[in-house]
């Protein structure tokens, strides 16, 4: 347990979730949301929590970013807000 | 409107920031929860009563098996509400299996590297799925390793290819086959005289003595949930992508 | 600087910094799901709402000094053993007791797999869901499907 990188990779995961939701372009909030799975994938890897990082790199960096971004190029792609 | 959620989440938030300063230090090996003695009989006795080094699997398919076998259902559930959601049943153009010869995939470089590539992501997920007790893995992780693999060759080679290999009722065949393996593990275990997944009971027909049936029990369980589990992911995906319709891929 | 400062920033600051950046991230989940009017970002508030949560919780499990929880048997101990003695119950191990101290606590990791589990089939429902939205009201957008939805419009 480095706390070093910890605080390093939480302040990035912040700003990471804070920028999926201010962009308009909804193809660009998919893909930092996959940026935000998988940092918090490396942040559990680093706790010791092994089998947890495993399916999160699998479930959410993988096929939660691929559904996602299947539904925006079926609907609209830009946001009003 | 807006100035309503921002109270709301500031009072919320500053509840949750003040009570941060009652939960234990950070890191503690003393804390209530880690001092519990359901966490310290899992860390000490598990290797000695099931012969399988890692203690999460070893939870999660023998001692809390009842809630893995109903994760299993809510995946399964989950896959037939995307299709009865999307699904068009009664209309002029309902017919869903319905073949287009003009979708290629991705190009040439994509479907040269995927067809190079494919077979060490199969290859290795069936070792996660079958190395799990000794390294992290288990079932979970290889079957959603092995439905990847299927949205990967569906995205290079198009989608009606990908159905060549994996059609929706083979899909719906698999998916279903993986709850009845888990279930009939458990129902097996009583038909041998003891209750509901206690796995000691099938001494009789697994090689080894009580402990070593537990660790071939765990496998089969798991075997059980990687099934589903890959038809599942690539059911939604399929769906998903096509709306409903199943035609013509990303 | 000033060394009450300091000493204040050092025994108050430091330690429960994690759990700031936790409520923080819940914060900021809530706050999209209520707030944001397109019914993607909605959805992306929850699963960041969702994903703080997990984290919080495998949190719990951290000790100061442990590893993954795995148990190892080191592996020239182990050939020795099999060579000397080769009987079927071979449960005298090197180190008969486990030390409960260095493997991290199992029991949060197993409730936090089926946690994520559920999470990606609820994700996966709402976007077919959203979907249908689309294509019966022609918009994603949360005020133009309530002003169709109300009087004067079609239902």
């Amino acid at each position: 347990m480095i706390w070093q990188f910890d605080i390093i990779i939480l302040i990035f995961l912040v700003i990471a979730a804070i920028i999926s939701l201010r962009l308009k372009d909804l193809l660009g909030a998919s893909m930092v949301f996959g940026i935000y799975s998988f940092l918090i994938c490396l942040l559990w890897a680093e706790m010791g929590a092994v089998d947890v990082a495993f399916t999160e790199a699998a479930v959410g960096a993988g096929v939660s970013t691929v559904i996602m971004i299947a539904t925006v190029f079926s609907t609209k792609r830009r946001s009003k807000d | 409107m807006k100035i309503f959620g921002l109270i709301a989440v500031l009072v919320v938030g500053a509840l949750l920031l003040s009570a941060t300063s009652d939960f234990p230090d950070w890191r503690d090996k003393d804390s209530p929860a880690n001092k519990s003695p359901v966490s310290s009989f899992y860390i000490e006795k598990t290797e000695k009563l099931t012969k399988v080094p890692n203690m999460v699997t070893a939870v999660l398919a023998d001692y809390r098996g009842y809630d893995t076998m109903f994760e299993t259902v809510v995946i399964f559930i989950a896959g037939i509400g995307i299709i009865a959601v999307l699904r068009n049943f009664d209309g002029p153009n309902s017919s869903s299996i319905k073949r287009e010869n003009n979708d290629e995939g991705g190009g040439l470089l994509a479907r040269f590297t995927c067809s190079l590539i494919l077979p060490f992501i199969q290859i290795f997920a069936l070792y996660v799925v079958a190395h799990g007790h000794h390294s992290p893995g288990g079932g979970f992780q290889g079957g959603v390793m092995l439905g990847a693999s299927y949205i990967l060759a569906a995205l290079a080679f198009g989608l009606s290819k990908a159905k060549d290999i994996f059609s929706e009722r083979r899909t719906m065949i698999f998916a279903a086959v993986g709850i009845f393996i888990y279930v009939g593990w458990g129902v097996l275990c009583l038909l041998f005289g003891k209750e509901f997944l206690n796995y000691e009971a099938l001494d009789s027909i697994l090689p080894g003595d009580a402990k070593m049936a537990r660790s071939h029990s765990m496998l089969i369980v798991e075997i059980g949930v990687a099934f589903t589990v890959t038809a599942i992911m690539f059911s939604m995906y399929s769906n998903l992508s096509t709306r409903g319709r199943l035609s013509k891929g990303l | 600087m000033d060394p009450i400062i300091a000493t204040f920033i050092e025994e108050n600051i430091v330690p429960n910094f994690n759990y700031w950046i936790y409520v923080i991230l819940m914060m900021i989940g809530l706050y999209a799901m209520i707030t944001k009017n397109n019914l993607i970002k909605k959805l992306i508030g929850m699963a960041i709402f969702q994903t703080a949560i997990i984290l919080f919780y495998v949190s719990v499990g951290v000790k100061d000094t442990a590893n993954i929880p795995i148990i190892s048997h080191h592996g020239s101990e182990h050939h020795q053993m099999t060579d000397l003695s080769s009987e079927t119950d071979s449960t005298k191990e090197i180190h008969n007791t486990i030390d409960k101290d260095k493997y991290a606590n199992p029991l949060p990791h197993v409730l936090m797999l089926t946690a994520i589990v559920v999470g990606v089939s609820t994700l996966g429902l709402a976007l077919a869901i959203s979907q249908k939205i689309y294509k019966s009201f022609g918009t994603l957008e949360e005020d133009e499907i309530l002003n169709k939805l109300r009087p004067g419009g079609h239902d």
